[in-house]
């Protein structure tokens, strides 16, 4: 009795202390700045040490509801979700069915479609800036000069409708592959005996497509789909590298604006509560999406 | 149902075709990058633009690297990344280990806190973590960034780890327990050599992450001789709006060790995507 009381105490001892190093920095540097956030959001918060911040209850999260700027960077954080999430994904898809099709040289192609994925967005966002160039950009060079479509050379990132444009481009064009990798890897799991006893029962391509392929991958899409969601919501490099926002704040998205509000002007108060409400808004779009494209039985 | 064989022939080929029109232009942006870099400074604004310079050089390699420090923010970026992946995958093994095989009070509770925050967006915690830099006078300093990117990893690679320590028999560590053995000498001797591919993709996804992050190095580090590669290059063009060939190549610069990893290691790459790597 006595040796095995020692030996449970033993083994929660052990437990513990394997517990001990990874709690300590996931206690001190995330879970605490995770609820000081919160208690920040409620402050008309004094960034000055020993200056005294006000409470003001939910007044920086009303205040958000009437600031204009708010709205603008909601508008574009949901156009940019819209636009860039169901491009990555189809064009993912077609790449994805084309590789799994061909014979040979799929590796090649898969590790071409995938270089934008580790190119990291510092870079990718700097060059896109590049080649979005009003003046010698390659962008504006294809479309006047070598393809005629426009008689001018357009300011891209100057213009705020242009400059989202440019970068929900370099937003599908960094994340296709992604995506793609995950689907091939989806397809090839799929069994050849379903497309055979389908094949026998008369389906045609599409059919094969709508009725095997489709039902077979659903887990792997709407996996997909969630995390191209959250990551739609949390745009921030490329519009902050890009254009910071400008003109007059009309590209800026939720984290752009929170950062600015923080770092630029020091509201750390109405920052945190930006922060809190998009960090809000992503957990009940991931529940949503979850509850309602998943069957019984999965995830 | 024998497929016409010429049309199949011709199917496969326009598959090609079109992959390789995808695959160039997926890749043209990244050569014309490439390009820009390998030209004097005189040659980067020439219209009709050029992909292959007319006289390659590399002094904007030469130049970046010596006269603009980035080799210094190299090697602070090497030492941030590695000192990380190092911390995280560990502490996040022994995590992981804890969570798999041993019951104790308060288990449930830090394993969802764990999964919960695997939602959260990172940004969100920057400014208390701003806070808290400054008021354990981390700011500035390389160890403050590793320990809120430590922080930052840990969720998703212990939940990565414990999937697949929970999978692992469990009849060598009873072996070794039978012989005397501690958890200890378990936990190094049986279950970290066992773990060794989930270790290893753990430990590429964060050392990525900590070779590319961004915004909290800009956040927390103000003094030049402590910037990463990431904001040292996003600064340099700043403050030379028009070197585009010196920012590529500092790009470049920045980019190889990662393009190094994948090539060596693509498996392990596949593999943790699946495992849901999108965060950060």
């Amino acid at each position: 009795m006595w040796n095995q009381g020692s030996l449970r105490a033993q083994r929660l001892r052990a437990a513990y202390l394997f517990m001990l190093p990874g709690m300590t920095f996931f206690l001190i540097f995330y879970l605490y700045p995770l609820i000081q956030a919160l208690q920040i959001s409620l402050y008309e918060w004094s960034i000055m040490p020993g200056q005294d911040s006000r409470f003001v209850g939910a007044a920086n999260y009303l205040r958000a509801l009437r600031d204009p700027i708010f709205w603008i960077s909601m508008r574009n954080t949901v156009l940019y979700t819209a636009v860039t999430v169901p491009g990555q994904m189809i064009l993912a898809m077609l790449v994805a069915l084309a590789l799994h099709a061909i014979p040979r040289w799929r590796v090649l192609f898969r590790t071409l479609y995938y270089l934008p994925v580790i190119t990291s967005w510092v870079v990718a966002a700097l060059l896109f800036k590049f080649l979005f160039h009003s003046q010698s950009g390659l962008i504006n060079y294809l479309l006047v000069d070598v393809l005629h479509l426009s008689d001018h050379y357009i300011p891209w990132l100057q213009n705020p409708e242009t400059a989202l444009v440019a970068i929900m481009t370099l937003g599908i064009w960094k994340g296709i592959g992604w995506s793609m990798v995950i689907f091939l890897a989806a397809l090839q799991d799929i069994p050849l005996e379903l497309y055979e006893a389908a094949a026998l029962d008369g389906a045609g391509r599409w059919g094969q497509f709508r009725y095997i392929t489709l039902p077979m991958m659903r887990p792997t899409v709407i996996f997909v789909l969630v995390m191209l969601v959250i990551g739609g919501f949390n745009v921030f490099l490329p519009v902050y590298l890009m254009t910071g926002g400008a003109p007059m704040h009309r590209t800026e998205t939720l984290l752009t604006y929170m950062y600015n509000e923080a770092f630029n002007f020091l509201d750390f108060g109405y920052g945190a509560a930006l922060s809190y409400m998009l960090a809000i808004l992503i957990f009940l779009l991931s529940f949503i999406q979850i509850k309602l494209l998943r069957r019984p039985m999965e995830l | 149902m024998v497929a016409n064989p010429k049309r199949q022939i011709a199917e496969v080929a326009v598959l090609y075709l079109l992959l390789g029109a995808g695959a160039v232009a997926t890749v043209l942006p990244l050569l014309y990058m490439v390009s820009t870099a390998l030209k004097g400074p005189v040659y980067v604004l020439e219209i009709p633009p050029r992909f292959i310079p007319e006289r390659p050089t590399l002094a904007n390699f030469i130049e970046a690297w010596n006269s603009n420090n980035f080799s210094l923010y190299f090697r602070n970026s090497a030492v941030v990344a590695l000192s990380t992946t190092v911390i995280s995958v560990l502490c996040s093994a022994m995590l992981a280990y804890a969570f798999a095989r041993f019951e104790f009070p308060g288990k449930d509770l830090a394993f969802y806190a764990i999964l919960f925050t695997l939602m959260i967006p990172s940004l969100t915690l920057i400014i208390p973590q701003f806070m808290l830099a400054r008021a354990l006078g981390l700011r500035n300093s390389l160890a403050g960034l590793v320990f809120v990117y430590v922080a930052m990893t840990i969720p998703l690679n212990t939940f990565l780890l414990r999937g697949f320590i929970e999978q692992l028999p469990r009849e060598l560590e009873e072996a070794v327990w039978i012989d005397g053995g501690g958890y200890g000498t378990i936990f190094l001797r049986i279950t970290l050599p066992l773990s060794a591919p989930a270790l290893a993709t753990a430990a590429i996804f964060t050392f990525l992450f900590a070779w590319e992050e961004f915004t909290w190095a800009l956040t927390a580090i103000d003094v030049e001789a402590m910037r990463t590669l990431p904001v040292a290059i996003a600064t340099f063009h700043g403050a030379h709006l028009t070197q585009w060939g010196l920012v590529f190549a500092a790009s470049l610069i920045a980019i190889a060790p990662v393009i190094f990893l994948y090539v060596m290691l693509q498996r392990y790459f596949i593999v943790g995507l699946s495992a849901g790597a999108l965060k950060g």
